[in-house]
Formats: C-alpha cells, structure tokens, sequence
C-alpha cells in the first residue's frame, strides 16, 4: 500500500525539479545576455578610445585635428552643470517629498499631485528640453547658457527625485515618529532629527541615480544650445558651456575614422565620472546605514 | 464562583509584589485623591466606525491605573486619546471632554506638544531612535531647549537612574540602542520617557514584546515611578493589572463596563461582563 502511494509523488518531485532547472538555465540566460552586450560595449569603446585617451586628451579643448582634440570643455562642463543640477534638484526634491509624505493632507488630490509627478518621471526628456526652451532661454531671457541648461536638466530629474525621496520617507518606521511626537517634539523637529537622517541614505541612492542620467542626457542640451565648440571654460553661471554627450556626439558625426576614436576616449571619461559618482554615493550610504 | 476564587489564588501566588501594591495602596487611599484626567463622554469614530462610547472616567495622580479588555476593546484608542496621538490616523474624530489637570486638552490655546511633555508614553514595541543610548534619552530635553551639556549629563544620568537602568549601561552611553537587548530598550524608552520630566506616563502594552524577566523588571519599575508619577498602563494580562495597579478599568466594545479599585474590580466585580472577563469565561 505505502509503496503504491510514494510512486506518483516522487514522479511529481522529479518533474518540479526538472522544472527548477528549466526555469534557472532561462533566467540565467537572460542576465547573460545584458552582460555579454554590456562587455561588448565596453570592449569596443575601450578598443578604440583606450589610444587616445591621455592626460593630454583631459586636459585638452576641442581641435580641429584628432591628435589635438580634448575633452577638457565638456567634462569641467559636466561636472558644473552637474553641480548646479544637484542643488536645485535635491533641495526642491526633497522638500516636496516631505511635504507630500509628511504635512499634506491625505486626500484624493494628493493622490492625484502623487500620481502625476510619477507620470512626469516617464515623460521624454525631449520635452524637457522643449519646456527649457521656451521658459529659461526665452521667456526669461537666460539664453544658451550654463544656467538655463542647469535649470532644464534639474527639471528633468526632478520628478526621478521626488519619487526616490518619498519612497525614503515612507520607509522610516512609524514608531520612531510616534516615539516622536509622544515626547513632544513637533513636525519639523520630528522630520529634522529623526525622518532626515533615517532617509538620508534611500535620497541619496535616488540622487545619484538622477544624476547618472543626467550626466549621460544630450537631447534637451542640444535644445537649450550647449555649445559643440568651445574654447573657453565656464566661469559664471552666465557662460557659454558644453558638456561631454554633446561633445561626444558632436566628434562622432564626423566623416573621418579617427573621431571615432576621439569620441571613444570621451565615452571612457564620461564612463569613469559616473562610476566615481556611483562610488561617492555608496560610500556616503555605508557611512550613514552604519549609524542606524 | 468558584473559578474565580481560584484564579484569585493563582494570581496572589504568582509574585511577591502584589502584597507591596496592597501596603501602598492601603496608605493612599486615606489620602484625599486629586485627578490628573477628568475624562467625560468621550466618543470617537475611526471614520464611521465608532471605537468608543461615552466614556467617564477620572484618573488619579500618582497612582497605577490599568485599563484591561479584550482586543479591539478600544483600551489603546482611549490611551493614546489622552496624549492625542490618536490623531496620527488622520480619519479619527472625537467627541466628548478630555481636562488634562483642568485644561481641555482639544482647546486651540493649548498646544499638543505642551501636553504630550507632560504626558509620555511608552509603547507596545520597544522603539528607541536610532542613535546612541545618550542621544535617545537626551532627545526630549533637547526638543524642548535644553542645548548645555552639563544639564543635559545631568538629565541622562537621572532618568537613566529612575528607569533602573544605569548600572547596566553606564559605559554604554555611546553605543547605539539598537544594539541592546528588547528589556534594555525598552527601559531606555522609559528614561527616555522620563527625561522631559513627565506629570502622567501612559503605557501601551510596555512588556507584551518582553521575556518574562525583563517584563519583571519594568513591573518593579512601575512600582517604583508611581511614586513620581501618575501612570497610566494598557495590558492584555490581567494577573499584570492585578499585580502592578491600584485602580483598574475594564473595557468592552468601546464602553467603560467597570472603573474601581483593583482588588475590588477583581474580588467583587459589580458588572456581571467584569466577572465574567476576569475568570475567563471570555477574551
């Protein structure tokens, strides 16, 4: 009778496991493909671009020969451009995370606001670019400069910002602001001593991830007019500036091979930058999580 | 009748602390009680669902009082109306009179952070800041102006001594909270309760995520801080309530069935649903 009975179940162990090892071979086949297309791009750009990088090359401004030509415009472009994004984008963010999670009311047009700044994390930066257009260079009267590219790109990332922070505020657990406000402390104190720094670590990660895409965003510069040729770097807010995409994309327009080559080095630097950045941002994130 | 009676025998064997609360209690009651909580006709509504009727009640000072029931009798509503953080549900709506020492405690003058550092609270889960032991107790004083290290030393120290907990953790102020045992967590939530100098201390459930010896320890401190402070305690455990209080209310679908000196409430309930409850015929 026993024997009878463990027959069919021992069948149907074998089939689950045979279905387990379908099912990992699959999964496991679909992360390969992602890296044997990203070693590929790596292989290629290094291939190309690892000749003429040098510290010339850094520190070089664009030429009219390949030999001479330099990233230096567009990486100190970058990195301000990066800054002034940082700035606007974090502290509007963050304060509009905070209010949304902590001080508004809980009703349908919250959800609504909620809802919609999710949309706007999805529009085409495209669009951004247009909306800078229109508002910074024109209507108020920026033109194509440093300022009117810092504001544009901080409202492309805005919304990525807005998301990632209040996935951090809500992360923060309800008894440590009940323990709070049961002493007495009020909102803001609350939210500055104990929401901020236990979130720290979840708007930062949301932060560095804006900003590695707008670091590599080309589209909505080429609208606001970041410069393909430079020759001077930026010294106020007010410059003309390019940044490294543009400058990259610009070379790689170029009938003669050797741009190509030009346009790899750029990529590598472009590359190198997002990976410090990455590295920045975890290392801020382990110091904080530490503290919890 | 009779199961009563044996639970009540059961209750008396379980510690040696109960015979203190009865000496204690025996010396106050020929005290003249005055109230900390003039409660009247309380009622609220999460949304449409009523969680409590008119309740009536006085609490009085310096003294334990347990409120007990089953789940979902509203005894947490009711406590965590008296310092309003019922309130962090936004759907909650009152009704009725709370007068915190004569003050109506909804009236716009009077500013709930004033009244929550004059009523703490400890909670069900130990939840202490993530932040060193120090930093936690040294929270309250800090929220309500107290910037010099020399006070705020003071401060520590003293709450940490009332909360009996001190001795284990006086090379230890630094290390953070998080890292302590749940008991020692707990107790640190209670000098971080006593920290900003408290007049009333609610307690929701405080030993319920506790071991049995830890739960010991905060009973004993309970004792202890009563002395000082008017305390107001939620348990689910009703031999706790007969140990640790002096006056115990029974709560039942919202309403306020019976509120009477514990070993009356115990020994002679005058509501058949007290009686009922207490001897395990339900809950």
């Amino acid at each position: 009778m026993l024997e009878h009975k463990e027959r069919p179940i021992n069948r149907k162990v074998k089939r689950r496991l045979w279905l387990n090892a379908i099912m990992k071979t699959g999964f496991f086949a679909a992360t390969l493909i992602g890296l044997i297309f990203l070693a590929l791009l790596l292989y290629r750009v290094l291939n190309q671009g690892i000749g003429y990088l040098s510290w010339d090359y850094i520190t070089s401004f664009p030429a009219p020969f390949p030999e001479e030509a330099g990233i230096w415009a567009g990486l100190v472009g970058s990195i301000m451009l990066m800054v002034i994004v940082a700035a606007i984008a974090v502290t509007i963010g963050v304060a509009t995370a905070i209010y949304l999670e902590e001080y508004a009311p809980k009703n349908k047009f919250t959800e609504f606001i909620r809802a919609n700044i999710q949309n706007l994390a999805g529009v085409p930066s495209i669009v951004f670019g247009l909306l800078g257009l229109t508002f910074f260079v024109y209507m108020f009267s920026i033109g194509y400069r440093l300022l009117a590219g810092g504001l544009t790109m901080a409202l492309l990332i805005l919304p990525v910002i807005v998301v990632a922070s209040q996935e951090a505020v809500r992360s923060v657990p309800n008894e440590l602001r009940e323990a709070s406000y049961g002493m007495g402390a009020s909102k803001w104190q609350t939210i500055a001593r104990i929401i901020l720094p236990a979130a720290l670590p979840g708007m930062l990660t949301g932060t560095i991830i804006a900003l590695s895409r707008a670091i590599g965003e080309t589209a909505p510069l080429i609208i606001v007019g970041a410069a393909t040729a430079i020759y001077t770097l930026p010294d106020s807010l007010l410059s003309k500036y390019t940044v490294m995409p543009i400058q990259i994309y610009n070379w790689t327009g170029r009938p003669q091979e050797e741009w190509q080559y030009v346009a790899a080095a750029g990529i590598i630097v472009l590359l190198v930058v997002l990976l410090m950045m990455n590295a920045i941002a975890v290392g801020i994130r382990n110091k904080f999580q530490k503290r919890l | 009748m009779t199961v009563k009676l044996d639970e009540r025998k059961d209750m008396k064997t379980t510690t040696n602390i109960e015979s203190r609360t009865k000496e204690d209690h025996q010396k106050k009651t020929a005290v003249e009680e005055s109230e900390v909580f003039q409660v009247s006709d309380l009622n609220l509504w999460y949304g449409s669902d009523q969680a409590l009727y008119k309740i009536n009640m006085a609490i009085p000072e310096k003294r334990v009082t347990a409120i007990i029931g089953p789940s979902g009798c509203g005894k947490s509503t009711y406590l965590k109306a008296l310092n309003r953080m019922v309130e962090m549900i936004p759907i909650v709506k009152t009704s009725g009179t709370i007068k915190y020492r004569d003050k109506n405690i909804y009236e716009d003058k009077f500013h709930v952070e004033e009244l929550r550092a004059k009523v703490g609270m400890v909670f069900q889960k130990p939840n202490p800041f993530p932040k060193s032991v120090y930093d936690n107790v040294a929270y309250g004083p800090r929220v309500h102006g107290i910037k010099k290290k020399a006070i705020l030393d003071e401060i520590v120290e003293k709450s940490l001594r009332d909360a009996a907990i001190w001795d284990e953790l006086k090379d230890r102020l630094d290390e953070n909270a998080y890292g302590l045992s749940g008991g020692q967590q707990q107790r640190v939530c209670i000098a971080r309760a006593l920290a900003v100098e408290p007049d009333v201390i609610l307690m929701d459930e405080p030993t319920s995520a506790l071991d049995p010896i830890s739960t010991l320890k905060v009973e004993e401190l309970v004792q202890e801080l009563k002395k000082k402070y008017s305390i107001v305690i939620v348990t689910h455990n009703m031999q706790q309530a007969a140990r640790i209080s002096d006056k115990t209310a029974f709560f039942l679908n919202g309403e306020l069935i019976e509120f009477a000196e514990t070993d009356e409430l115990f020994q002679n309930p005058s509501d058949k649903r007290t009686e009922d409850y207490i001897t395990g015929r339900f809950g």
